[in-house]
């Protein structure tokens, strides 16, 4: 490509983007990448498990590195330690009698475990691992037609998955008491996302590398989550920001000197400060308008309706 | 209003217990505890922290299972008939970043066990005719304890109380004919407990629902009971609030002497209960008000 310019015609720009195979597979894996990461990052960041999915995130590395150590696809390394970080956050944070405070330790310990595991795959391999800058920064531009399938399979049996589980999921998420009483089995529950939620990491990671997964798993579901309480509403948002910002991020990159990740971390970080300013302008007029009329706030003159207190 | 209330009103007990017992981890929670509720009664269960509320709770829902004696739910055995059954579980409030709206909260009360997703469906469809037909039951049980003011915002900002509400609303929304709420005064200031307190009462009238709701304080609920059961030191005793909440049967449930004293307005204050005992079997992390107001 010669020295590409950004030029005030859009479509013009958009199809000389498009006329570069690796810029339609970058646009193909993203527009995946953001679908998948954003509605299993939805459920995540609703169940306040950002940090279990930090934690998988990291799997990435012993998995990338142990692959090498014996000879296998990068992939293979991946998913087998998404999946066993998967397995072992549930059953350290599993029943709801642990607190918060257990739970997160418990990740902790994995996630130290699995950079310690990394370290040692790395010496063990002793060579020099030239694939380690794509492991933490993504290889976005350069992602071959067989990551787009693989990645569009996974894509899709994670998503048939999420909606076969979607509503006892969200029942479990926030009332876990009452779900269990209703005979959804709230354990199960948990392990099964986390399952989904590191298949959703690997296949991200490979693609925006270990570093920037966030960028695709939280940002756009925290964003629509500050926007709307509707769960409806929220998911659809969640996967229309995601698309936005992998697409604006790489249309920008494509145009630029500047690495994509870059871009979209950026993007998708100015998008959740700009719904955070919007919420706290809301609230900020809201509660104005509220304290105008009763200087009192409702817990205190409670009865909505007339005749609770008989 | 009146279509909350089941369609039929059988004879019998809404819960019946006979010499019940429950063991967790291989200890007694309580044994030999008979009670019986009638259709439409309000009661409430009380007792100290770690005498086993939650756990009569959680054995009729079928949660627990008995290690002795028998208990009936609407005529079955615990568990079968949950879906007639109304549950509030005892918890904390909401998290404040819990962005998820009131409306949906109370929708989860009734559809939240079924799989898959809700999709856009045709009104004249069957999925589309079901999703009427709930949101229709979604809006009356938001309507019935007074929450359609601030059904539409997320739950996290809502206080204490407008939680409570749209708890009970949730509970209410498959039109059970057992109500079991665990403490839904718990957290509340004394205006929103009375407040819930009547809201409670005024639903088991009108609906003709029985409820069994456990308290620390019996005081908000005073003027509305029908009987209480009374749990301490693995036992219980049933009956009126005059004859349980008292110095005699307190002792003697207790095995210790227990006053209970009546203020001037009527509330009922207990004094010289023991503490509970070490192990808790209610989540509780605040051990207030074991000696007083009861």
């Amino acid at each position: 490509m010669t020295n590409p310019t950004l030029t005030w015609n859009v479509a013009r720009d958009a199809s000389e983007v498009l006329e570069y195979h690796f810029m339609v597979n970058a646009l193909l894996a993203g527009t995946i990448v953001a679908v998948t990461a954003g509605l299993l990052g939805w459920f995540m960041v609703l169940r306040a498990q950002t940090f279990a999915g930090h934690t998988l995130a990291m799997m990435a590395f012993p998995g990338a590195t142990g692959a090498a150590l014996i000879g296998v696809a990068a992939a293979w390394g991946y998913f087998a330690f998404c999946g066993a970080g998967a397995l072992a956050i549930g059953w350290l944070s599993g029943g709801r009698t642990r607190s918060w405070s257990e739970q997160s330790a418990g990740i902790g310990a994995v996630q130290a475990l699995a950079l310690g595991l990394g370290f040692l795959f790395v010496s063990l391999y002793g060579g020099v691992l030239g694939d380690l800058e794509n492991l933490l920064f993504g290889t976005f531009l350069g992602v071959s037609d067989g990551q787009v399938l693989t990645l569009a399979v996974l894509a899709a049996g994670s998503l048939i998955a999420l909606a076969a589980l979607g509503r006892p999921l969200l029942f479990a998420s926030v009332d876990p008491d009452l779900a269990g009483a209703r005979g959804v089995p709230v354990r199960g529950l948990s392990i099964a996302f986390l399952g989904l939620l590191g298949l959703a990491v690997a296949a991200t990671s490979q693609v925006t590398g270990v570093l920037l997964v966030f960028a695709l798993l939280v940002a756009p579901a925290a964003t629509a989550q500050v926007l709307t309480p509707r769960p409806g509403l929220s998911l659809v948002l969640t996967v229309a920001l995601g698309l936005a910002i992998v697409w604006v991020g790489l249309g920008i990159a494509y145009f630029s000197a500047y690495p994509a990740g870059f871009y979209v971390a950026s993007i998708a970080f100015a998008l959740y400060m700009l719904a955070r300013m919007w919420a706290w302008a809301r609230n900020a007029h809201g509660s104005r308008r509220r304290a105008a009329p009763s200087p009192g706030r409702p817990e205190m003159d409670a009865p909505p309706t007339e005749g609770v207190i008989a | 209003m009146s279509a909350v209330t089941g369609a039929d009103t059988p004879a019998g007990a809404a819960l019946e217990l006979r010499d019940a017992r429950v063991d967790v981890g291989g200890r007694a929670v309580w044994s030999e505890v008979s009670m019986s509720m009638g259709q439409g009664e309000f009661v409430a269960l009380l007792g100290a922290n770690g005498s086993g509320k939650s756990t009569l709770l959680k054995a009729a829902l079928g949660m627990l299972g008995l290690s002795a004696g028998s208990i009936s739910v609407l005529g079955g055995p615990a568990g079968s008939a949950n879906v007639k059954v109304g549950y509030l579980p005892q918890r904390r409030a909401f998290d404040g970043g819990t962005r998820l709206c009131g409306r949906d909260i109370v929708r989860l009360g009734c559809d939240g066990e079924r799989w898959g997703v809700p999709l856009p469906a045709p009104r004249w469809s069957a999925a589309g005719r079901r999703r009427n037909a709930d949101a229709e039951r979604v809006a009356e049980a938001i309507e019935l304890v007074g929450a359609s003011a601030y059904a539409g915002r997320s739950i996290g900002e809502c206080s204490g109380g407008e939680q409570q509400r749209l708890l009970i609303a949730q509970a209410l929304v498959q039109r059970p004919r057992l109500l079991l709420l665990d403490e839904p005064l718990d957290s509340l200031d004394l205006p929103n407990q009375a407040t819930v307190a009547a809201l409670v009462a005024r639903i088991c009238r009108e609906a003709g629902v029985a409820v069994l709701l456990v308290a620390h304080d019996v005081n908000p609920l005073l003027p509305y009971l029908d009987r209480v059961v009374y749990l301490a030191g693995g036992r219980a005793v049933e009956g009126t609030v005059a004859e349980v909440v008292s110095s005699e049967t307190l002792s003697r449930l207790y095995g210790m002497p227990v006053e209970v004293l009546k203020a001037r307005d009527g509330r009922l204050v207990v004094v010289g209960q023991p503490e509970p005992p070490a192990h808790h079997h209610d989540r509780h992390e605040h051990s207030h008000e074991h000696d007083h107001v009861h």
